[in-house]
This record gives C-alpha cells, structure tokens and sequence, in this order.
C-alpha cells in the first residue's frame, strides 16, 4: 500500500464534502488534470481507504419517528454473555446498530420505533427478552445537531 | 407524512444500501427494472427525503484513526443560551462526528474520532473539556460497530 499523500487527502476531503459530483468537477478542484485524479481514485479504492458509497436513508421520512440508544450493561458471570446478547440483538429488526464498549457500559445498541407505543412494545416484548442483561438505560434522541463520518484528514 | 414503500421501492433501496454506488442501469438490474424506470424510482425516493443522499466510506484505521469514543455530556446549565453555546461549539470541532441532544441521564451524545487514545486524551481535555456549560463527561471507547440497517425496508 502506498503512503497517501497531500494531494490524496485533498482529493478525499472534497470527497467527504460530496461525492456525487463528475471525476472532471472532482479533478479541477483538486487542481488535478482528470486523468491523474482518475488514477488516485483508483489507487485508493485498490488500498482500500475509499471502501465504496453508501446511501443515507432517513427512516423518520418512513415512519419512524421515535429513536433510542439503549446502552447495557451484561452480566458478566455469565460465560459468553457478549455473544449470546449480540447474537440475538442482531435478530430484532428495529435495531439499527449495535456497538461494544470499553467504559461503564457494555454495548450501546440503536432502536428505531413509530411512536412512543410502538416503542414501549419493542422495548418488552424484544429488548428485555434478550439475553444477560444486568442493566439498562435509555437516551432518547430529541434532534441530530451534527452527524458525518467524515474524518479529520 | 410517512412515505408508503412498495416492493419495488424495498427492492431499490436493498440494491442501494448494499452498495451506494450503483449507477441508474446496475439498481435497475437488481430490482428488475429498466434504466429509466430505475432511474424515477430512485429520484422519487430522493425527492421524499427517504434517500436523504450519499456520503463516501473511508477506511478509519488506514487513514490513521485508530480509536472512536461515545461521550456522554451533561451540561452544567440548562438555559436556552447554554444550549445554543455548546451545540455550536461541539460541531466546529473537526474530530467530533456526531453531537445528538438527547433525553435521558445526559443531555448530548458525542461520538469522537481520534489517532489514539492519547490522542484522544488530548481532544477530551483542550477540546471538550474546555466547551461552553459542559459539566460531566463520560467516554465509552467503541471496541466494534456493526450496522444492522435495512432490517426494517
């Protein structure tokens, strides 16, 4: 893998900006000639660094318009306790994402729901079903004030 | 007002969330349509917000950070203003990802990207630490994410 240099971070911050526009539109504002910016797009999908596009969904415009990060925290004693808590947290349609913690909570899960009804109906029929919970507190979400994965570079 | 999918939308949207970058004819291809009729589908969702847009995925640890952090914020004050000072100083800070107001124990989830854990060491105390209102702060450093999006299309 080749060391990315100045100009791949410039090509990737305008990326990160907007990666729907042109080769050409991408190359002229990088300063670049279309066929060298061609060939760095190229080499950094080939390094894996630009791991491809993803679509956003925004499922508050599909009806959901209730979400709660859950975090957890497992009882430990139990032998396999992570996987088993995973395993079937991953089954549950309404979770969104799941995520492993090294601090004062073990996991921290995203549940999407309709309405506060449909949330208290998830929340037990499937989530206090799930395995190896030892504790369980709620954040819900009242508004996104910023939300990228873009990274510092 | 919900947007109602049908299977043709489901179909798109599938073909879409596993790979973003799919052209008009290659979500055609995988939804069973023509490139044109692909192509409205595609926009419609668009333009109902259900595709909000696309943003490009980067590799975080070959491009050097090698640690993300959720942050836990409860603000000393709880006026408007105090509100106002710290959303707006939490998203200029180029290593924060994400700021969420939230409802629960704390009053806004940071999720935070750094090189390394001191590194991040060094964002906590010159960055958020130094926040307008912020009173305490609690880091859960994230050992693994998985997505389990599209469950619900």
């Amino acid at each position: 893998m080749q060391e990315v240099d100045d100009i791949d971070r410039r090509v990737l911050r305008l990326l990160q900006a907007d990666c729907t526009e042109p080769v050409a539109t991408l190359a002229e504002r990088a300063g670049l000639s279309a066929g060298a910016c061609w060939r760095r797009l190229e080499r950094l999908e080939r390094d894996g660094i630009i791991l491809g596009r993803r679509v956003e969904i925004d499922h508050a415009a599909l009806g959901y318009a209730v979400r709660v990060s859950l975090r957890v925290t497992l009882d430990k004693t139990r032998a396999g306790a992570f996987d088993g808590f995973l395993e079937a947290a991953r089954d549950v349609p309404e979770v969104l994402s799941l995520q492993t913690l090294l601090g004062r909570v073990d996991v921290r899960m995203e549940v999407l729901a309709r309405d506060l009804a449909h949330y208290r109906e998830i929340y037990r029929t499937r989530i206090l079903a799930l395995p190896h919970i030892a504790e369980i507190e709620a954040l819900m979400l009242v508004s996104d004030i910023k939300n990228s994965e873009a990274l510092p570079i | 007002m919900a947007v109602d999918l049908d299977d043709v939308d489901r179909a798109v949207l599938r073909a879409l969330l596993e790979d973003g970058g799919l052209n008009a004819r290659e979500v055609g291809r995988a939804a069973g349509l023509s490139q044109p009729a692909a192509w409205r589908r595609i926009r419609k969702l668009e333009e109902a917000g259900v595709i909000r847009g696309r943003r490009i995925a980067l590799d975080r640890e070959k491009l050097g950070f090698g640690v993300s952090v959720f942050l836990g914020v409860r603000l000393a004050g709880k006026a408007r203003l105090d509100l106002e000072a710290f959303e707006r100083a939490a998203q200029a800070i180029p290593e924060v990802q994400v700021v969420q107001h939230v409802l629960g124990i704390y009053d806004y989830r940071l999720r935070v990207v750094a090189r390394d854990l001191s590194d991040f060491e060094r964002i906590l105390r010159r960055r958020i630490m130094t926040l307008p209102g912020v009173g305490a702060v609690e880091s859960n450093v994230i050992l693994s994410d998985e997505k389990v999006s599209g469950a619900l299309i």
